[in-house]
C-alpha cells in the first residue's frame, strides 16, 4: 500500500516537472524549441523503455527501431484508413508493439546473450522488409502524413500539441520504470540479470517475467513511435527503422547508467541535447559518431554510467 | 496416499552419447537425512538438476508428495517445497545479502500463502541470517563475502523458501573442519524441525555423521542404498572408491 502511495506521489512530481518544462518552452516562444525538445523527449521514452528490458533484466535489444517503426506505421495505416486522434494512435501503437514484443519474447527468450541480441536485430530487418513491400503504407516510396492545421478542441499550435504528448509519454515511461524498480517485479528482473538458474531455484518465474519485460518495453517504444509521422510529415522505412534509434536507445542508458530509472533519463537528456546542438552547429552526420565515441569511452571508463560514477563519488566522500 | 516425499523412478538422462544417469530409482521418506555420494562425474549433480527441474530427464519420472513433476519448471518445483543449493554458490551479485533472501520470500513464500508484510519480510531475513550467522553482513554485497559466508548465504537462500525437502549440493567444499561441523549441525537442526535433507558431499566425515541412509552413484548408476555402515562395507562401493 505504502509503495502505491509513494509511486503516486512520484508520478505527481513528474507531472509538475513536465508542466514546468512545457510552461518554460512556451515562455521561450520559439517553435524550434518544441521541435528539438520533441526529439529529446522521444529519446527519453525510448531509452527508458529499452532499459526496462536491457538494464533491468540484462537482455540487450538491438531492435528498438522495429518497435518504434511499428508504432509509427500503425499511425500511417490509420491515417489512411480511418483518422484518429493522436492519443488514441499512441494507445494503438502501444498495443501493436507490445504484442510484437510478447511474440518476440516467446520466440527468442530461450536465447541468451549475443544470440538474443542478434535475434532482435533480425526482427528489425524482417519487419523493415515487410513494410518496404507493403504498398498500403507507402512501401519503399514512403508515405506523406499531412498533419491537421490545428488541434481539435485545443488552441495550440500542432507542434506544441505533439511536444505535450511526448512529454506525457516521458512521464508515463519514467513513472513505470521507477515503480517497477521499487517493486517485487524489480527484484525479479534483477535476479534474471544476475543469475537465471538461481532465480528459478528461488521461485522466480523467469520466462513470465522476461515476457512482461519485452511486452512493456516494446509497448513504450511503440508509444514513442506513434506520433512520429505527424512530427516528420513524411515517413519512409529507412527513417522509421533508422540505425540511430537502436544505437541511441542502447547508448543513452549505458552512458547514464542502466540500473536505475535516472540513468536513461540523464543519458537521453544529455545525449539528445548534445545531438540537437551538433546538428545545428556542426552537421547532422556527426551525431552518430559522437554517440559512438562516447559509448566506447563510457563502457571502458565508467561501465555503470554517470549514475555509477556519482554513486562512487558519494560513497568515497 | 504415500509416505514417500520424493520418488525417482527409472530416471535416465543423456548428454549426446554420454549416459549421465542410467535407470535411477530412489525413494526418500519424509523426515529422512540422506547422504548422496559418488566419485566426480558420477551424476550426482545431474540427478539434483533433474529432480529440481533445471534439466529435463528423457526417461523416467520424479514424483514429489505423490505428484508427478513432469512439465513442472524449476520455479514451480521450488514453490511446491523443494529447495536446493548450488555446488558453486550463485548469489544475486547486484543485491545485498539481505535482498538475496528477500527474493525467495517474495516469490516463493508469498506465492504459497498469505502475503508477508514488508516488516515480516525484514524480520524473516534477519532470522535466517542469524541462523547461518551472517547477520552482521546483511548490507554487504555477495562479492565482499568469504567463500564460507557465500556457502552459508546459498543455504540460507534455499531455506528461505521454507522447503519440505532441502538438497544441499556440496555445501561444505573448501571449508575448515570447524566450519564443516557448523554446517552439519545446522543441517541436523533443520532436519529436526521437520525438513527432509539430501546431502551431496565428498567430505566423508560430514556424510557419515549426518546421514541416516547413504546412496552411492557411480557412472550414472546407483550401486548402493542403505545404512551408512553397511554401504561403506559394500564391496562394489569399495571398488569404486579405492579401485581394485
Amino acid at each position: 500500500m505504502n509503495s502505491a502511495i509513494r509511486s503516486g506521489r512520484f508520478a505527481l512530481e513528474c507531472i509538475l516537472v513536465a508542466a514546468a518544462v512545457f510552461a518554460g518552452a512556451r515562455a521561450i516562444g520559439n517553435d524550434y524549441v518544441f521541435f528539438a525538445g520533441y526529439t529529446v523527449l522521444q529519446f527519453v521514452v525510448l531509452a527508458t523503455a529499452w532499459n526496462i528490458l536491457g538494464g533491468y533484466t540484462g537482455y540487450v535489444n538491438f531492435g528498438t527501431a522495429a518497435f518504434f517503426a511499428l508504432g509509427a506505421y500503425a499511425t500511417v495505416f490509420f491515417h489512411k484508413f480511418y483518422p484518429l486522434p493522436v492519443p488514441v494512435l499512441v494507445a494503438i501503437g502501444a498495443a501493436v508493439s507490445g504484442l510484437v514484443g510478447l511474440g518476440m519474447g516467446y520466440l527468442t527468450l530461450r536465447l541468451r546473450g549475443a544470440f538474443f541480441a542478434i535475434a532482435t536485430l533480425a526482427l528489425a530487418v524482417v519487419l523493415q522488409t515487410l513494410v518496404v513491400n507493403w504498398n498500403y503504407v507507402g512501401g519503399s516510396r514512403g508515405a506523406y502524413v499531412i498533419r491537421p492545421a490545428e488541434v481539435p478542441g485545443l488552441s495550440l499550435p500542432y507542434i506544441q500539441y505533439l511536444f505535450l504528448i511526448m512529454l506525457a509519454l516521458a512521464v508515463i515511461a519514467i513513472a513505470t520504470a521507477r515503480s517497477i524498480e521499487r517493486s517485487k517485479l524489480g527484484y525479479g528482473f534483477a535476479t534474471i540479470r544476475d543469475d537465471e538458474l538461481a532465480a528459478e531455484a528461488s521461485g522466480v518465474p523467469t520466462l513470465r517475467l522476461k515476457l512482461i519485460a519485452t511486452t512493456l518495453s516494446g509497448a513504450l517504444m511503440g508509444m514513442a513511435g506513434a506520433p512520429f509521422p505527424y512530427y516528420i510529415g513524411y515517413l519512409q522505412p529507412s527513417s522509421a527503422f533508422a540505425l540511430e534509434y537502436a544505437v541511441n536507445s542502447i547508448a543513452m542508458p549505458m552512458i547514464g547508467g542502466t540500473t536505475s530509472w535516472i540513468g536513461p533519463l540523464v543519458g537521453a537528456l544529455l545525449m539528445g541535447t548534445l545531438q540537437q546542438v551538433t546538428t545545428v552547429t556542426i552537421s547532422s552526420a556527426v551525431n552518430l559518431l559522437i554517440v559512438g565515441l562516447l559509448l566506447v569511452g563510457f563502457v571502458i571508463i565508467a561501465p555503470n554510467g554517470l549514475v555509477g560514477l556519482a554513486r562512487r563519488a558519494s560513497s568515497q566522500r | 496416499m504415500t509416505a514417500q516425499l520424493l520418488e525417482v523412478e527409472r530416471l535416465s538422462k543423456r548428454f549426446g552419447g554420454f549416459i549421465a544417469l542410467d535407470d535411477i530409482n530412489l525413494a526418500i521418506t519424509a523426515g529422512e537425512r540422506v547422504g548422496l555420494i559418488g566419485p566426480n562425474g558420477s551424476g550426482k549433480s545431474t540427478l539434483v538438476n533433474c529432480v529440481c527441474g533445471t534439466l529435463v530427464n528423457e526417461a523416467g519420472s520424479v514424483r514429489f508428495e505423490g505428484r508427478d513433476l513432469a512439465g513442472h519448471s524449476a520455479h514451480q518445483r521450488t514453490r511446491l517445497g523443494m529447495a536446493r543449493s548450488f555446488q558453486l554458490p550463485r548469489p544475486f551479485a547486484s543485491m545485498t545479502v539481505a535482498d538475496n533472501l528477500r527474493v525467495p520470500l517474495l516469490y516463493t513464500v508469498n506465492a504459497r500463502r498469505r502475503v508477508l508484510s514488508e516488516a515480516d519480510i525484514a524480520k524473516r531475513c534477519e532470522e535466517l541470517l542469524t541462523l547461518v550467522s551472517l547477520a552482521h553482513r546483511s548490507r554487504h554485497l555477495p562479492r565482499d563475502l568469504t567463500q564460507v559466508d557465500m556457502r552459508k548465504l546459498e543455504l540460507a537462500r534455499a531455506m528461505a523458501t521454507e522447503p519440505k525437502l532441502l538438497i544441499a549440493d556440496e555445501a561444505m567444499a573448501g571449508l575448515s573442519s570447524a566450519e564443516v561441523n557448523d554446517i552439519v549441525a545446522l543441517l541436523i537442526r533443520l532436519n529436526e524441525s521437520g525438513i527432509t535433507v539430501i546431502l551431496i558431499e565428498h567430505i566423508m566425515r560430514a556424510v557419515m555423521s549426518f546421514s541416516q541412509r547413504l546412496v552411492v552413484l557411480v557412472s550414472g548408476r546407483k550401486i548402493a542404498d542403505g545404512r551408512p555402515d553397511d554401504v561403506m562395507r559394500d564391496a562394489e562401493v569399495e571398488r569404486a572408491y579405492l579401485g581394485q
